[in-house]
């Protein structure tokens, strides 16, 4: 392995290592809210919003974030809509994960027993204070793994953003593969670049889990 | 020429689902093998020794903790590095979808396993069943139920993925409809739009009637 | 109107897809009165207990408690909710909260009282069951008994006008039935009013003021619980009854 060639080039990686992160932080945070908000349309099976959501979900989980990608940045701007390869990528996430976190907080608010909402409503709770007392708390640590995956998941995701010519560790890896046949050592530093930004995440989730679940929560 | 057009002209659909079968068949390649030593790997992972579930725990996490694409990169380019084997796209892919999918698929049947609750092994044994006939007719038939819709979403899973390879030089269904875009340039400048949102749905026409058949088959099973 | 009147039900219907499960009842309850409801399975006395408190939707007749209209989906429910204490087989204790904060949330947020005093006062009823030093202590560390005791006082700390207890003992293990059912003969002797549906045949007659047997949808019969047990009006109510004895 060259040392001196890792010097040269792991700047390079920090770089897209961050924008990565961002764009992938960005990403998880929109896929967290536009599932919470198709989840709460499905579980009051709110009118019109419902059907939009169960069919928004099931697109965005049974297709390819790469496909997903590809009609993003080479086929919308044909019907008028140019997105930077930055918003792409986050749009593009956003769209993959928010199906995914719909159906793990939907599944947190079903698995709500129907003793617990009653008991609710004969201590006189209104919809909002059931809401936002009884249902939500329970449901919040019923996906709370689910959505950990989701996190997890997603972040692995974003290696596909290179796709769309987002200058991200897999393009910088690519890059350097490419120009300077050191395929090791730029292998070498995508995979460290990739444990440093997953590992950290999914031990201190797998730990979160280990609590929670001795708590018995 | 109109986008849509393009779709159809010439022999230019059946060409995208030429491309479309390259990637199916490298999943449904490394889902079969996948499942054989999953199951392998699922048993070696509920054994007494504890240094075997380790090495398999190992095994399983190593896999699971890099994207696929990571995993990809390193067979296709790395192989070829250090070995001087010069490995296609599509059999680095093979080899990369069978690793990660013998990985989920022998969690997913150490999950089954252990789901299977103890009294249904001790009210087999209390009828006086053998071992093998717990196994065949009793623990088995269980787990099979519980492990196939999961194998049916693994699978989707792996369908999906299998999108990435066009990133190591596959010529899949989006490298043929890049194809296909370029040459109608001229033609049908809004080809893009069409052929990329054509893609989309096949994807999904496969992907979904699976997540509903799985989805149905684990509401029947509960 | 006879102002001691709490709950008034007038040719009650449910129906259930094709099922009648309530055809037809009258039932009135006055201040301080234990009625016991009795039957068999299926015979539609949950389900009149959960019409009572408009946790269903019904197909004929009418609830009134103080004369109000109780109705299914109405805003106004949750103001005669506050007044109707229920307490549920499983218990329905939310698991994320401690007993005291199960106890404590219907007076601070639906009431909005002032938080000391409800403390005070939560923590009397818990001592008074014996639960004074569960109140810390989360539902899954309690047993069936005590998290039954507890959702009995999450239904009094309102100060309901009548309390409805719906097979509260059937899920308890046989121990622990006979520790939940003195608080509520405590809570009758006190004065509570509430209805019970209950298959605990000598907690009944113990309990009751009145005794109702109710068979396919219908009252069968009513009687005060020495009447009732001893001797019966009705052939059902003895057939009934026998079901209960071993003897031959």
């Amino acid at each position: 392995m060259d040392r001196s060639f890792i010097n040269k080039y792991y700047p390079l990686y920090i770089e897209s290592a961050v924008l990565t992160v961002t764009i992938g932080c960005m990403g998880i945070i929109l896929s967290v809210i536009i599932g919470m908000l198709c989840a709460l349309c499905r579980y009051y099976k709110i009118p019109i919003l419902n059907a939009i959501a169960a069919a928004y979900t099931e697109l965005s989980r049974n297709t390819p974030l790469i496909v997903q990608l590809f009609f993003l940045f080479f086929g919308l701007p044909k019907a008028g809509i140019v997105l930077s390869p930055e918003v792409c990528g986050t749009v593009g996430l956003a769209f993959l994960g928010g199906g995914y976190m719909s159906e793990s907080f939907l599944s947190g608010l079903v698995s709500v027993k129907k003793t617990h909402l009653e008991a609710a409503a004969s201590l006189g709770l209104n919809e909002l204070q059931t809401m936002t007392n009884v249902v939500f708390p329970q449901a919040a640590s019923v996906s709370a793994p689910a959505v950990c995956a989701n996190v997890i998941f997603l972040l692995k995701e974003t290696s596909v953003f290179s796709a769309v010519s987002l200058a991200d560790l897999m393009y910088t890896a690519k890059d350097l593969i490419g120009m300077y046949y050191s395929t090791t050592e730029a292998l070498t530093m995508l995979v460290i670049a990739y444990l440093i930004m997953i590992l950290p995440v999914s031990i201190v989730f797998t730990l979160l889990e280990r609590r929670m679940h001795r708590a018995g929560i | 020429m109109r986008g849509y057009e393009v779709l159809f002209a010439g022999n230019n659909f059946l060409r995208l689902l030429g491309g479309l079968w390259v990637t199916i068949r490298i999943s449904l390649i490394s889902i079969g093998i996948s499942l054989v030593l999953g199951v392998l790997l699922g048993a070696a992972m509920t054994v007494r020794n504890r240094a075997v579930r380790a090495i398999c725990k190992i095994y399983l996490e190593v896999v699971r903790i890099m994207p696929q694409l990571v995993w990809l990169f390193i067979v296709f380019f790395g192989i070829t590095r250090s070995t001087g084997i010069n490995l296609s796209g599509e059999a680095a892919a093979m080899i990369v979808f069978t690793i990660w999918g013998t990985a989920e698929m022998g969690d997913l049947v150490r999950g089954a396993f252990i789901s299977i609750p103890k009294h249904q092994y001790e009210s087999g044994l209390a009828l006086g069943l053998g071992k093998a006939q717990l196994y065949g007719y009793v623990i088995i038939p269980q787990t099979i139920r519980r492990l196939t819709p999961n194998i049916i979403n693994l699978s989707t899973r792996m369908i999906k993925t299998t999108a990435l390879v066009s990133l190591i030089g596959v010529t899949e269904v989006l490298k043929v409809g890049k194809q296909i875009i370029d040459a109608n340039r001229y033609d049908a400048p809004d080809a893009a739009l069409w052929v990329y949102a054509a893609i989309f749905f096949m994807y999904f026409i496969i992907c979904f009637p699976l997540s509903v058949f799985s989805k149905k088959l684990s509401d029947k099973f509960r | 109107m006879n102002e001691d009147i709490v709950i008034e039900v007038k040719g009650l219907k449910k129906v259930f897809g094709e099922n009648v499960i309530i055809n037809g009842i009258d039932l009135t309850v006055r201040k301080g009165e234990t009625v016991v409801l009795i039957g068999p399975s299926g015979c539609g006395k949950s389900t009149l207990l959960r019409c009572l408190n408009g946790l269903e939707p019904i197909q004929g007749g009418s609830v009134f408690l103080h004369g109000e209209p109780v109705e299914y989906g109405k805003r106004s429910l949750n103001k005669i909710r506050q007044k109707i204490g229920m307490v549920f087989q499983d218990y329905g204790l939310f698991p994320h909260m401690t007993v005291l904060d199960n106890v404590m949330l219907a007076p601070l947020k639906v009431q909005k009282r002032p938080k000391d005093e409800v403390k005070t006062e939560a923590m009397a009823l818990l001592e008074r069951v014996g639960l004074g030093d569960k109140a810390k202590s989360y539902p899954s560390q309690l047993s069936g008994g005590q998290q039954q005791r507890a959702a009995i006082v999450r239904s009094l700390v309102v100060n309901p006008d009548i309390m409805l207890l719906d097979e509260i003992t059937a899920a308890l293990d046989p121990e622990m039935v006979h520790e939940v059912l003195n608080v509520v003969l405590d809570l009758a002797k006190n004065g509570s009013t509430m209805i019970i549906v209950t298959h605990e045949m000598a907690f009944a007659e113990a309990v009751a003021d009145r005794v109702i047997l109710m068979d396919g949808g219908v009252i069968v019969e009513e009687n005060p619980p020495q009447k009732f047990f001893h001797d019966a009006d009705t052939e059902r109510a003895k057939k009934f009854l026998s079901t209960f004895s071993y003897s031959k």
